[in-house]
């Protein structure tokens, strides 16, 4: 671990209940690097985040975690399987443990948003065409959006079809869900009700949270653990509990940064 | 661990059911049935509780939920009370949570067809509709052109220049390919026909009036339709897609004038000049075939071209491509600014300007020749 970062956690690097490990960690665009000696752990049921200013490169992280993109050096592990070690096939099977919901929805334009949720359903289970339908409407219900079956995305409004993609990306019962900004471009009070969906579904499928955000008061209110990207240091900063790092942490950027400069 | 779930039904009391959940709930190839319950529901109608013991349950996810809300509608039907203390804790979160926005109402959609008269007028409907929106947009095209002229059209000339670059110079290598085929392809069947009347030399005046009158014209047409009338639907239809469009209206600068404008004065200036361009490739093609095949001299060929291809039989030509080039320009332009908000409307948009454009080319050319003959030229 560089000697930047700090940790308020106790955990190290390996324990029982690890459930992911970034390990040593280089992102880079070519030789642009974005960040670089990345090394930290999350526990099974954590809701953990991803933190940093403006283009540090935490929505490229989780690109890195879900296998979008390859790191140009150093290691995702999965219950200790090295993701990026494994063959094309295998890491198909941790991907059908993903989750991911994207900053814009990413919702498929052309499909229903039963279709958008039995998509996945389709492509890994062999259930029937009625079942899936049956599981997509229950998908819905749980967003709060039962008799949406036969909508398209462009027929609702853009906080329905965040949740719709939140729907879409438990279909599957993953055991890791990734959020790309989830409150984004919605209001205060549906990205509240957002934030308690995420923690309700994650309380009771028992599932692993990373969520990339800076809203702080998300970040408080479900987050208990999280790493800190700078932009300028090109690393991680700090990992662990938000709400101990903003009462401990020595480094003022991340200090400002959780207090919103004001303290 | 065992692979599948079971299921379990005892009595409780005088009116309870007590139903045992074992082994894995789990998504495998088929959901839970619930027909068992209701043929043992029906076989005991005074049952008016039914509570769950799921200590023997190893594992679930979503395959138990819906089973358990197929329980739920079941006992619904028949006024039965559902406890589900007896299920995890996690279990009865998440039916909590499904059943704490109650359905919409109206939110569903009718399925099933209409029936067949109904369509039928839906869809007549629907094309007179679209036909009164086509002739306004030709209408409001045509009044942006008119501010043009009084120089008060807003646009950005830079626009215009880029898109006679792309629809100008950068066809110019598969214009002048296919119009050389299309040369070629005429003065071969033409000059197969006409050996047996000994008259192969005509051939040239075949393919220089063919390709000068119509074929020039119509060809570079089709290539334009498929070329740039694709793109300027995809074009516009992405910039509807993310709402760019609707910016410009709010700036108040108008999309007919911003967007449309350019690109149908630069289709309107490159027809004719790819036309004029694909007539003597059309020629050349011509040229081949007769030297190499029918042993008709270069200078022969040419000079017999001079003497059959009058300047009016070119003006013919180029009026023709001057309206497709319109025809194009405000199909492409039209299915581009009606696009839908997604990306398969993208897609649609981009067919029917293809589409649309070739029909309108062809549809045009039948009129234009009706009236050419008539006038006598």
């Amino acid at each position: 671990m560089p000697a930047l970062a700090e940790s308020t956690t106790a955990a190290t690097a390996s324990g029982p209940d690890v459930h992911i490990q970034v390990k040593d960690l280089t992102m880079a665009y070519g030789s642009f690097i974005v960040q670089q000696d990345l090394t930290f752990s999350i526990q099974r049921g954590d809701i953990f985040i991803i933190m940093g200013d403006s283009g540090c490169g935490k929505s490229t992280l989780l690109r890195h975690m879900v296998g979008l993109k390859r790191p140009a050096k150093g290691q995702v592990l999965y219950e200790g399987r090295d993701f990026w070690a494994a063959d094309p096939v295998q890491r198909k099977g941790f991907m059908r443990n993903f989750g991911m919901s994207y900053q814009g929805s990413a919702l498929w334009s052309s499909m229903t948003l039963a279709e958008n949720i039995g998509l996945p359903l389709q492509e890994y289970t062999d259930l029937s065409a009625a079942d899936i339908r049956e599981l997509a409407q229950l998908k819905l219900a749980l967003v709060g959006l039962a008799g949406f079956e036969d909508y398209y995305p462009s027929e609702i409004s853009g906080g329905m079809m965040k949740r719709v993609g939140l729907a879409r990306a438990i279909a599957l019962d993953p055991d890791i869900l990734y959020f790309d900004e989830p409150s984004a471009g919605l209001d205060p009070i549906s990205s509240r009700l957002l934030d308690d969906l995420i923690l309700e579904l994650r309380e009771s499928l028992g599932a692993t949270v990373v969520i990339v955000t800076h809203e702080l008061a998300s970040i408080f209110s479900i987050g208990n653990n999280s790493v800190f990207l700078d932009a300028e240091k090109k690393t991680m900063t700090a990992t662990g509990d938000p709400k101990q790092l903003r009462d401990t942490s020595t480094d003022p950027k991340i200090h400002r940064f959780l207090t919103r400069g004001e303290a | 661990m065992d692979d599948s779930y079971q299921l379990k039904f005892v009595t409780a009391g005088v009116d309870g059911l007590q139903v045992t959940l074992a082994g894995s709930w789990k998504t495998h190839h088929v959901l839970p049935e619930s027909s068992q319950l209701e043929s043992w529901l029906d076989s005991h109608p005074d049952i008016k509780q039914i509570g769950f013991d799921s200590t023997a349950m190893t594992a679930w996810d979503s395959a138990l939920l819906t089973f358990l809300v197929r329980v739920t509608a079941i006992a619904d039907k028949n006024t039965i009370q559902v406890d589900h203390s007896g299920l995890p804790d996690g279990v009865q979160r998440l039916l909590h949570l499904a059943s704490a926005v109650p359905e919409r109402k109206g939110a569903r959609r009718a399925a099933g067809k209409a029936p067949f008269l109904a369509r039928i007028g839906n869809q007549s409907m629907a094309a007179a509709d679209s036909a009164t929106a086509g002739l306004a947009f030709l209408g409001e095209a045509t009044l942006s052109l008119a501010r043009l002229f009084r120089g008060k059209a807003q646009f950005r000339w830079s626009d215009l220049w880029l898109t006679v670059q792309q629809t100008g110079s950068q066809a110019l290598g598969i214009v002048a390919l296919i119009s050389f085929l299309v040369g070629m392809i005429l003065a071969y069947i033409g000059a197969a026909q006409l050996v047996n009347f000994g008259a192969t030399m005509y051939v040239a005046d075949l393919v220089g009036i063919g390709m000068a009158r119509a074929m020039g014209a119509m060809m570079t047409g089709i290539i334009m339709a498929g070329r740039t009338g694709a793109a300027f639907a995809a074009q516009l239809g992405t910039m509807q897609v993310n709402e760019e469009i609707d910016a410009l209206e709010t700036l108040g600068i108008s999309s007919m004038d911003f967007l449309v404008l350019p690109r149908m004065l630069a289709l309107i200036l490159m027809m004719p000049l790819l036309t004029l361009y694909s007539i003597l490739f059309g020629i050349l093609g011509g040229l081949f075939v007769s030297v190499t095949t029918f042993d008709i001299g270069v200078m022969e060929y040419l000079h017999r071209t001079q003497e059959a291809v009058k300047i009016r039989h070119v003006m013919v030509g180029l009026t023709e491509a001057s309206v497709y080039g319109v025809l194009v320009a405000v199909a492409g332009c039209y299915q581009g600014i009606k696009c839908g908000r997604s990306s398969s409307a993208v897609g649609a948009a981009a067919t029917s300007a293809v589409v649309s454009g070739i029909l309108l080319i062809v549809i045009a050319t039948a009129f234009l020749t009706v009236i050419f003959n008539v006038l006598g030229i």
